[in-house]
């Protein structure tokens, strides 16, 4: 299996004036393409540092984060945006769709800036009807995020983080916000994606999903403490 | 940006407009009216200009009109009772004759003499300014012929009993058949109607120095005709106040028609120095501090139609312009207020892979659709001004008329303002729009561009 993405060394510090606070102090992972990862750690870790990293959404303060082959870590604002738009797709703890816009519309967001702005084809909305359906949201194209249960919302961004076929799929702390039933539901699908071959990360405090994931990392002070691999 | 693109971010903005009608709505208000004023401004300005022009080139362009006044000290001391005296005043032939001869630009003399008679063809009678002219009267005063012919030199000469009825004299003298050929009389002496004039509406006063004149109730005669004949030997006699006094005047007014006869420089330069001369030399004929003559250049009066109109569109102009300010400004805070409102939004974009510039575009367009639809709703409601205006006279004839008079102040306000919409204020009024939006929306789209994209994805 090759790395889809690589991380050396990986520091991130936040200059606060009075302090410096460390919360990344050498991050170093290696992440095969199809890998279901779990990281953990107690609040305050910098689980969610690293996440933010990984998703393209920050640059280390040192150190290197290679994704498809190539070091983010001195890239350009536009170039980061590029990489988050192709390459990652990313599922938060409290959803974050926007909320004037359609179930449908939502998980076209990320086509409305694809690299040199193609317009939206036929083809286009068909493989986000096909992706709804797949999350299982076939009739409730036309819904609005409040008509729409904390579950469901969730099947929105994951239908949204897939539809520009990334590289890696972050979620941070996906079903944090969801009853233990639903959570259920969410990890089927995420690892139904897995076994369809898609990387996945996620950032949790459940060992209920933890044990859904391939294997585990734990994070403490801003390193990673140890990693353990529960059988598939 | 291609056009699908360009035509996606419209929508998205159309879309963010249209989710908060009521605020937007009042949002543009500042930007509606600023237009609106901008377009009403210009329209009035324009009626007002285009309707000088038009009275001036009735007067004709390059024409000096002088006119015989009475003398005011005369005046006040002819009210003496029981005292008789002739009073002589105004433009004699001495003018006239060293006018035309001896300054060069002056091309044509056209002199009037006016009298008020009733005119008459057997039980058909009109009250009609008997107008005294020259075969050049109809020319200087863009006149034509319906019927006939108009004076000629030859009736001149012989000082010949015809006439020239205008369009209504002769409608209300002969309704059933043609003047041509018949007589009417004038104080009881018979003249042989030539010819009939075109109808011709009747001019308005400019500024309140000539007064309007419809031409469509006169009747013309050989000048010499009506001072033989009618006026006898320019004497006029009148009776005020128990006293007995003649005036004498033999020029009512005299057109001078000014002109190049090289054609090299423009004939509306030489009006206004020509005009001086005039004045000049009829003022050293008549004798200092006569004041019995008054020169009017329509030209001049278009200039000072223009400089009025000119401070009219600055200081209107510079209140549109402080209201489109305002607008702005109004537009500006309420990006601001929704860059802050929709972080998250952004945050949420920016997660996805929208970069710093979609960003600006798109809180961009959103101004700018913003201040371009008020500008839109401002031509509009610009478009209805000159509508506006005959509702209002509408309006004021039926409500505010004064009984008595069958007129109004207010009426007659109005309608000598005839606003025309300039079509070049419409682009350019959408166009300060745009800009107004690309100006005050810069900075809430660069705010919100600027905006840390994990910062924003907290925010709330
Ligand atoms: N933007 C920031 N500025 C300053 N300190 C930060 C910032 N983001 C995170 N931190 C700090 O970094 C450390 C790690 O945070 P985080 O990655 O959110 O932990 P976790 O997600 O594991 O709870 C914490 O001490 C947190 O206070
Ligand atoms: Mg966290």
């Amino acid at each position: 299996m090759t790395a889809v993405a690589r991380l050396v060394d990986l520091t991130k510090f936040y200059d606060l004036g009075a302090v410096v606070v460390k919360a990344l102090r050498g991050v170093s992972l290696e992440i095969p393409e199809g890998d279901y990862i779990a990281i953990m750690g107690s609040s305050g870790s910098g689980k969610s540092t690293l996440l933010n990293l990984l998703a393209a959404l920050d640059r280390p303060t040192q150190g290197q984060y290679i994704l498809n082959g190539r070091d983010t870590s001195q890239m350009s604002d536009n170039d980061l945006s590029v990489v988050r738009n192709s390459d990652i797709g990313f599922i938060f703890q409290s959803f974050n769709l926007i909320t004037q816009y359609t179930v449908l519309e939502n998980i076209e967001v990320p086509l409305l800036y694809r690299p040199g702005y193609p317009p939206i084809t036929a083809r286009d909305r068909n493989r986000c009807i096909d992706v709804a359906n797949q999350v299982g949201l076939g009739d409730r194209l036309d819904h609005r995020p409040f008509q729409l249960s904390g579950g469901q919302q969730q099947r929105v961004a994951i239908a949204r983080a897939l539809i520009n076929d990334p590289a890696i799929i972050m979620a941070d702390e996906p079903t944090g916000n969801l009853d233990s039933k639903t959570e259920e539901e969410i990890m089927q699908i995420l690892t139904d994606l897995n076994n369809e071959g898609r990387t996945i990360i996620i950032v949790t405090h459940e060992k209920s999903v933890a044990q859904r994931t391939s294997r585990q990392i734990y994070m403490k002070d801003g390193l990673i403490a140890g990693e353990g691999i529960f059988p598939g | 940006m291609s056009f699908s693109r360009f035509l996606r971010t419209l929508t998205l903005a159309l879309k963010s407009v249209m989710l908060h009608k009521l605020r937007s709505g009042l949002t543009m208000l500042g930007i509606v009216f600023g237009v609106f004023s901008v377009i009403a401004m210009l329209a009035i300005g324009e009626g007002a200009s285009s309707q000088a022009q038009k009275q001036v080139l009735e007067l004709g362009a390059t024409n000096i009109i002088v006119r015989s006044i009475k003398p005011p000290d005369e005046t006040s001391s002819s009210g003496q009772s029981g005292q008789s005296f002739v009073l002589r005043y105004g433009l004699t032939r001495k003018d006239l004759n060293v006018i035309s001869e001896t300054i060069p630009p002056i091309l044509g003399v056209v002199p009037v003499r006016e009298l008020t008679q009733e005119v008459r063809n057997q039980q058909h009678t009109l009250n009609s300014r008997i107008v005294g002219s020259t075969p050049e009267y109809l020319e200087m005063n863009h006149l034509k012929m319906a019927q006939g012919r108009f004076l000629t030199d030859k009736d001149l000469d012989q000082m010949a009993n015809v006439v020239v009825l205008a369009y209504e004299t002769a409608q209300v003298l002969f309704p059933f058949d043609n003047p041509v050929g018949r007589p009417v009389q004038i104080a009881n002496r018979a003249y042989r109607v030539v010819g009939v004039t075109q109808d011709r509406t009747a001019s308005a006063a400019i500024g309140g120095s000539l007064s309007g004149q419809d031409y469509n109730k006169d009747v013309y005669m050989p000048i010499l005709t009506l001072q033989s004949r009618l006026n006898t030997g320019d004497l006029f006699i009148r009776r005020t106040q128990g006293s007995f006094s003649a005036v004498s005047v033999v020029y009512d007014q005299i057109t001078l028609k000014v002109g190049d006869t090289d054609e090299t420089t423009d004939d509306r330069d030489l009006v206004i120095p020509t005009a001086e001369v005039v004045r000049e030399t009829i003022r050293n004929l008549h004798g200092e501090g006569k004041n019995d003559f008054a020169v009017v250049v329509p030209l001049e009066l278009l200039k000072q139609a223009d400089q009025i109109r000119k401070i009219f569109n600055i200081v209107l102009g510079s209140i549109a312009a402080i209201s489109l300010i305002v607008g702005g400004i109004g537009i500006m805070n309420i990006m601001l207020a929704t860059v802050t409102e929709r972080t998250r939004e952004i945050g949420i974009r920016r997660a996805l892979g929208a970069r710093r510039r979609d960003i600006i575009q798109q809180f961009l367009t959103e101004t700018i659709v913003l201040s371009g639809t008020g500008g839109l709703i401002g031509i509009m409601m610009g478009l209805l001004t000159p509508a506006a205006f005959v509702g209002i006279q509408l309006f004021v004839d039926a409500y505010v008329m004064d009984k008595s008079t069958g007129t109004s102040d207010i009426g007659r306000l109005f309608s000598g303002m005839e606003p025309q919409v300039a079509v070049w204020s419409l682009p350019l009024a959408f166009g300060v729009s745009v800009a107004i939006g690309i100006i005050f929306g810069t900075y809430p789209a660069r705010a919100a561009a600027r905006l840390d994209p994990i910062e924003a994805l907290r925010h709330e």
